[in-house]
């Protein structure tokens, strides 16, 4: 009887993902517990293993295969003795594998029925459900036009799944050249909905000549390299874009001396464990992180994101953190950083940015988060004003910190000063309240002993 | 005075305006046409329509000339230049009343004067300065097309110094004609009144006739005018114009002389500039550039709810396209679904002349423009049997291909009847087929359409008949 392999869940949320990459192939010998896939979700990249143990007898989902729902088959695996021809009737027999929860056909269609079975409307989802004339591949004529259909075989694209945008749906010239560029979907989405692009289109005041359209011909513009978006490289858009277009930001900026930062840091290193469990080494960022935790406890009300229904105020800060990664930024979550001493900040965060940047975070290490932290300090950046990841209320820019002239009691003085801007989504929390959340985390941070308190 | 208000007011009842007024009114808009002359425009009263009719008269009178090749003996023939003008006149009124039947029957009503817009969503006609209708629309069509643009010493009098409006109704032919601009409006005047006899020379900046068109065919072009005895100077200039009594003193620079010589009559021929005045922009957000309305890929102009089409929002300056543009925003605005923005490179534009002309797509040296590697086929009348039949050898048909995908890219003919041929190149495009469906594809014979099959057999190699 064959075994097939079904998509994983690398999440309770997760509805859909990408097949990255085969590790094993058609023919390979399985042992449980052998990695043979990994799997791309928004930010993550997750390994499959093998459950059960066989022959890999046949991949259904090729490699690179956007959009695979949960549950679908993806392979299947030849139990022991088994040998090609018991693919035939694989279909037939699936529902004896128990695990194949919809395997009717072995043919990579599954993708089709994710945004369909995905209850959350992704982008993609209106562009693919309706698309009858293409639905089952195995009959049916394909709808393209022939130059459409000889560009799609020369760049190695299935013509099944592209929505066509021409008349009675056909794939046309401009799909394929869409999907080349990597907005395949986004083209289709707005054809299918011109209404949508008419608000758009009205939106901006400038009279949108056609320098700004998306049809400015490539000979008025410099030779380009055109890099394809990557999953992620789609989440920042959405979400940065829904962000700026739906919650009104309004910013807080507080200048922060931190000398006395800096020496309560230099003498807590200077304690530190040279290596062992206990090793550490604080930065500026982790007391950046635990003093925003704290003055969020303290101004509950700036703890908090709005919704159509009401505002979630938080009982617990916790605090996400901005990782730059070579292709975007993720921002992995310390849970209940008010709760967590220094140490236990900066040695979490530490191992949270390495497994970022190795691509290997578990979705809900990045998910959720009620407030977030982004320095650039690093770099330089006097001050900076970012933008609020949506679900949360706000975000603290830091910035770095450097000698600058003050005035103590009338006379001139040198003191290190780090300009912090606080991004508030006035839905939910007003002008005041985040300016006490700012004057909160402000006392903290230049008075470093209290955070122990 | 009237005072109402529409679903859409389109502003100039050319091919563009009542084409856009139709079609709004058959997907159920209450729609006005606000036009200050003539139903039609330019284009049915005094351009495409009327210039054709001349034309057919001068090729008509060619062949009579010709008659003896054919067997056929005519003898005293010549012409009534008044009867000449007046059916080309009568063709325009006959098209002019089709239009207004058009617009009854489709009950897209028709206000006579000159509208402006008047704040948003709002127009005022004036009809001899005083105002007839005030309107109000959410949508407004600016199709006020354009007319022929004068240069600096080169104004038209009228009299002697024409425009392309005075160039068709000739009291008289002209002994001697200079023609200013080797456009396609220029190069149908040369061709008409050097057919009837007239002594033409054709003055042209650009180091070629025709320039838009691809250089073989202007090369092509070049020399069949010559070999009719047409006088042509490329990359020359006319500098001044000195209108006499009956003649015309024309300072002409060309080869890096200046020579001075007497015309009966000039024709200026050196492109058109939109109708952009008195329209209201002034308080609104849309943008003149250049003598144009500027606008994006759907028409629309800066000002929301404000559309222009056609000659006055820009080149090509072709009444197929202005129709085609009124057609798209009515669409929209009806909320029509799966529209496209126009592809400016698969209109199709033809010029008149004797041989004929017509492309359309990219010219052979667009194509090639950032390294893209291409086929090209050619094909000659002398290799058609029906051309040999006609007695028309002189032309050719040439397709150009993009090498990796097999797409159209651009089609260019000269010869006789071509501008009838090319729209089977258009629909090819369209429906973006390759070269493959176009081979496949069965031409009757005996025609001249064969070659437009051979063009594309020859880009491959496989030519059969030369």
């Amino acid at each position: 009887m064959t075994i097939e392999i079904t998509m994983p869940a690398l999440s309770p949320t997760m509805s859909e993902g990408t097949l990255a990459r085969w590790l094993k192939k058609e023919g390979d010998a399985i042992s449980a517990g052998d990695v043979i896939a990994e799997i791309e979700t928004d930010k993550a990249t997750m390994e499959v293993e093998a459950v059960d143990e066989g022959t890999l007898g046949k991949i259904l989902v090729p490699d690179g295969t956007e959009g695979v729902a949960v549950n679908a088959p993806i392979a299947i695996l030849l139990e022991e003795g088994e040998d090609e021809s018991a693919l035939k009737d694989a279909g037939g027999s699936a529902g004896g594998g128990g695990t194949a929860a919809k395997a009717e056909k072995p043919e990579p269609v599954a993708e089709k029925q994710a945004p369909q079975e995905s209850k959350k409307g992704e982008a993609s989802a209106p562009a693919t459900e309706a698309k009858p004339a293409q639905q089952s591949g195995s009959g049916d004529r394909l709808v393209a036009s022939p130059l459409a259909k000889r560009m799609a075989q020369q760049a190695g694209i299935d013509l099944s799944k592209i929505p066509g945008s021409g008349p009675h749906r056909r794939v046309v010239k401009a799909d394929i050249e869409a999907m080349i560029r990597g907005d395949g979907k986004a083209q289709a989405a707005s054809a299918a909905q011109p209404a949508r692009q008419d608000a758009a289109a009205a939106k901006p005041s400038a009279p949108a000549p056609a320098a700004k359209s998306p049809t400015l011909p490539d000979d008025l513009l410099p030779a380009y390299e055109e890099i394809p978006h990557s999953g992620m490289r789609k989440v920042i858009a959405k979400r940065m874009a829904e962000s700026k277009q739906t919650a009104p930001h309004f910013y807080v900026t507080m200048d922060c001396e931190i000398d006395a930062l800096l020496e309560t840091r230099k003498a807590l290193n200077a304690r530190a464990p040279k290596d062992g469990p206990d090793a550490y080494r604080i930065s500026v960022n982790d007391f950046v992180v635990r003093a925003a935790a704290l003055a969020l406890l303290k101004v509950p009300a700036a703890n908090a994101t709005w919704t159509e229904t009401a505002t979630r105020r938080f009982s617990r800060a916790d605090v996400s953190v901005a990782v730059a990664l070579d292709d975007g930024l993720i921002t992995p979550v310390i849970r209940d950083a008010s709760g967590k001493g220094l140490a236990a900040i900066s040695r979490e965060t530490k191992d949270l940015a390495e497994r970022a940047r190795a691509g290997k975070l578990a979705p809900e290490e990045y998910q959720g988060g009620t407030f977030t932290v982004s320095n650039l300090g690093m770099f330089g950046v006097r001050e900076f004003s970012a933008v609020i990841n949506p679900g949360q209320g706000a975000i603290l820019a830091v910035g770095a910190g450097e000698q600058r002239p003050v005035v103590k009691n009338g006379a001139l003085a040198i003191a290190t000063v780090m300009s912090c801007t606080l991004s508030v989504d006035h839905r939910s929390i007003d002008g005041a309240v985040g300016a006490q959340l700012m004057q909160a985390f402000k006392r903290l941070i230049e008075d470093p002993l209290t955070m122990l308190l | 005075m009237a005072d109402k208000t529409f679903d859409l007011i389109v502003l100039g009842g050319g091919p563009g305006g009542y084409v856009a007024a139709i079609r709004a009114a058959q997907l159920g808009l209450k729609t006005v046409v606000v036009e200050r002359e003539h139903l039609g425009g330019i284009c049915l009263n005094w351009g495409c329509i009327p210039t054709k009719a001349l034309l057919r008269t001068s090729e008509i009178y060619h062949y009579m000339q010709n008659a003896k090749d054919y067997g056929l003996k005519a003898e005293n023939v010549g012409f009534d230049m008044a009867a000449v003008v007046k059916r080309s006149r009568t063709v325009a009124r006959r098209l002019n009343n089709g239009v207004t039947h058009l617009l009854k029957k489709n009950k897209v009503e028709v206000i006579d004067g000159t509208g402006k817009l008047a704040g948003k969503g709002k127009v005022v006609v004036t009809k001899d300065g005083k105002e007839v209708a005030s309107l109000s629309a959410k949508n407004i069509i600016l199709a006020t097309g354009a007319r022929a643009r004068a240069l600096p010493g080169l104004e038209p009098d009228g009299k002697l110094i024409w425009t392309y409006k005075e160039a068709m109704v000739p009291e008289a032919m002209p002994k001697s004609l200079l023609v200013i601009g080797s456009g396609a409006i220029g190069i149908e005047f040369a061709s008409f009144y050097r057919t009837m006899g007239a002594e033409v020379t054709v003055v042209e900046v650009l180091p070629r006739i025709l320039p838009v068109e691809d250089e073989e065919i202007s090369a092509f072009a070049l020399k069949a005018f010559k070999a009719q005895g047409m006088t042509i100077h490329t990359e020359a200039k006319v500098s001044k114009l000195a209108a006499g009594k009956d003649s015309v003193k024309a300072t002409i620079e060309v080869g890096g002389k200046t020579e001075t010589k007497e015309y009966d009559r000039v024709i200026l021929a050196v492109g058109i500039t939109g109708n952009v005045e008195d329209l209201g922009l002034e308080g609104s957000k849309a943008k003149v550039e250049k003598g144009h309305i500027v606008t994006n890929e759907w028409l629309e102009t800066g000002e929301p709810g404000v559309y222009a089409i056609g000659d006055v929002a820009g080149a090509p300056w072709l009444a197929h396209k202005a129709s085609h543009e009124g057609v798209l925003v009515a669409e929209r605005i009806a909320g029509v679904k799966g529209l496209h923005p126009i592809d400016k490179r698969r209109i199709p534009g033809c010029t008149y002349c004797q041989p004929q002309v017509a492309s359309v797509g990219l010219t052979e040296a667009a194509a090639k423009e950032g390294g893209r590697k291409v086929k090209v086929g050619r094909f000659p009348f002398q290799g058609n049997g029906k051309a040999i039949a006609l007695g028309e050898v002189e032309g050719m048909v040439k397709t150009i291909f993009d090498e990796k995908t097999g797409e159209l890219l651009g089609a260019h003919m000269i010869g006789a009847e071509v501008t009838e041929l090319i729209q089977g190149y258009g629909v090819a495009m369209t429906l973006e087929t390759t070269e493959q469906e176009l081979m496949h594809s069965v031409f009757p014979h005996p025609t001249l359409s064969e070659m437009m099959h051979e063009s594309v057999l020859d880009a491959y190699g496989r030519a059969i008949h030369f």
